[in-house]
């Protein structure tokens, strides 16, 4: 398989902690990549960096074989490379619908064209409807629970259609139920051929689902492997449990 | 809401209707003087609110762009004349907004890395540097002596101003109104939202932005250069005054930013009110401590504008009698929020 994403020697400091230290690895396409490690390990200063949020202070991300000249989440985007937060962000005024549709992807000359042409309109609809928000594709996104708002901002990148989705603690704070629905849908859209990068805590889930599992402590690289060869290596073990 | 309703084509209608209807009713020179700048503080209150009230960026140096509308009527028409029956300086002025459009595009590509409260600032600063332009580039402005303009021989003197400006008025207008059903609208308000994460789902924040100002500002340059030519004449403190700048702003606070009539609203009330307590209480700036009180009034009771509260009243009174829309107690409720 050939790597869809290749993140070299990457490096973030704020003041005197180095968050981020000479990072390296690669996604394969086609792969349920997780990024896992303690808390502080860098995780999601990673992410900031590999969709162009923050720019690296050393390093370098190509995705898809471009490497990326500077940092721009909207280009990245474009691109095929799309995330989601932590805590969920969707556009609280915006309805459900024009939440995807905002999303999709569409020429700058679209800029004078209709809100929500009927093109995306479908979209959003079949989208929204997998997702099961269907009936609430008319009211403001801040009328969602929480769980419901991590659907759809993960629903809500789908409509660019994505190579790659970097998902960051898709299950954090959501009911059992909602980690099983996320992980079903996780599985649907990887066998339609998309590209997963997960930061995970939810430990079982990362074992299910995840192949490799790459392990990050003190912002670099520590183990990468099978999700059981991780789980046995004892330098994981070190740094998860602490000494 | 993305089509044209019948009833919003009737309400827009019957509006344009009376303010073009109004000025051959009515001649009094005063009433037409009063009609004048309650349209033009309702067209720079529609222009702003097309920046401020859908991306969210409160722009406090829109008046700079009035000054150089005012200033490019009024240098332009000061040398060439204004022709034999005085028409020529309202037919140049789309020329003028789309001069004016243009030379702001760089500024607004600064000025927008910046946001929130900074943004604010720097636009405030751009109010200043302008204004100071004016009093320092004699050669063109004359500086503190001013510039004036041939004033016209029109058979009601404030009829043809008034028409000017309710064409602008109607154009910003209009923009406004279908900006909010377009994919800019789409946007501006994901950009007023959360501008990072916009930029994260592909929205090119920066075009949509420096567009949307360019297109505001050129409004406002428009109708500073019908105020020039309605006064006849130009001063660096007057053209460029941070009180049209309050002026314009607070009848889209009033009236409801990001709403389509909120500002006119808010306008329509705010300008009577403010030429009848000059007129009760002398032309001094004491109209300026009722300003404030109407804003520290707006922040404290409807901190949306009249037009969405009410539009929150209604909704509210509706839902009382059906039932609630979002489906509740679901066995797929979050624990955690």
């Amino acid at each position: 398989m050939s790597a869809l994403l290749e993140v070299r020697a990457l490096t973030k400091r704020f003041g005197g902690v180095t968050a981020v230290d000479g990072c390296t690895f690669e996604v394969s396409a086609g792969s349920i990549t997780a990024l896992i490690g303690p808390n502080g390990s860098g995780k999601t200063t990673v992410f900031n960096m590999v969709t162009g949020y923050l720019r690296p202070d050393a390093g370098a991300v190509s995705f898809d074989g471009r490497r990326a000249s500077r940092p721009d989440p909207a280009r990245f985007y474009r691109a095929g490379l799309s995330r989601t937060f932590q805590q969920p962000r969707v556009f609280r005024e915006l309805t459900l619908v024009e939440n995807l549709a905002v999303a999709a992807n569409r020429p700058w000359w679209a800029l004078l064209g209709r809100d929500v042409p009927p093109t995306d309109r479908r979209r959003a609809e079949e989208v929204l409807a997998d997702f099961r928000l269907g009936d609430l594709m008319g009211n403001k996104a801040r009328e969602l629970s929480f769980g419901q708002q991590k659907l759809l901002e993960f629903a809500a990148v789908l409509m660019g259609r994505p190579k790659l989705v970097l998902l960051d603690e898709p299950t954090a704070g959501v009911n059992p139920v909602m980690v099983e629905t996320m992980e079903q849908h996780i599985r649907d859209l990887h066998r339609q051929g998309i590209t997963f990068l997960v930061v995970e805590h939810e430990m079982n889930l990362v074992m299910r689902l995840c192949d490799p599992v790459i392990v990050l402590d003190h912002g670099a690289k520590l183990a990468e492997g099978r999700p059981a060869e991780v789980q046995r290596d004892p330098l994981v073990l070190d740094a998860y449990l602490g000494t | 809401m993305n089509r044209l309703s019948a009833a919003g084509l009737a309400r827009g209608g019957v509006v344009m209707c009376a303010l073009v209807a109004f000025p051959f009713v009515f001649s009094q020179h005063w009433v037409l003087n009063m009609a004048f700048f309650v349209l033009m503080y309702a067209g720079l209150a529609q222009a702003w609110n097309l920046l401020g009230g859908y991306s969210g960026y409160i722009s406090l140096g829109h008046v700079a762009f009035f000054g150089l509308g005012a200033y490019s009527e009024a240098i332009l028409f000061s040398h060439i004349g204004i022709g034999s029956r005085g028409f020529l300086p309202l037919l140049v002025l789309p020329a003028i907004g789309i001069a004016v459009a243009l030379t702001s595009v760089p500024v607004a590509w600064v000025a927008l890395r910046t946001r929130h409260m900074t943004f604010a600032i720097v636009t405030l600063t751009l109010l200043f540097v302008v204004q100071q332009l004016a009093f320092n580039l004699r050669g063109l402005t004359h500086g503190s002596q001013g510039v004036s303009v041939p004033s016209p021989t029109f058979s009601l003197y404030e009829r043809p101003f008034y028409l000017a400006l309710l064409a602008i008025f109607a154009l910003a207008t209009l923009v406004t109104w279908h900006v909010r059903r377009d994919r800019l609208g789409l946007m501006l308000f994901a950009i007023r939202d959360d501008e990072d994460k916009a930029r994260g789902v592909g929205v090119r924040a920066t075009e949509a932005k420096v567009f949307t100002f360019a297109v505001s500002v050129g409004m406002t340059a428009m109708i500073g250069a019908v105020w020039a030519y309605y006064i006849g004449y130009v001063y660096p403190q007057f053209a460029i005054d941070p009180l049209v700048m309050i002026g314009s702003l607070l009848p889209v606070f009033l009236g409801g930013a990001g709403t389509v009539w909120g500002p006119v609203l808010g306008a329509f009330i705010l300008v009577p009110a403010q030429q009848w307590l000059a007129y009760r209480y002398g032309a001094s700036e004491l109209y300026l401590i009722a300003y404030a009180a109407v804003f520290l009034a707006i922040i404290l009771l409807l901190p949306r504008g009249i037009l969405p509260s009410i539009a929150d009243m209604v909704a509210r009174r509706r839902d009382g009698r059906t039932t609630p829309r979002l489906p509740v107690g679901s066995a797929r409720e979050e624990i955690a929020s």
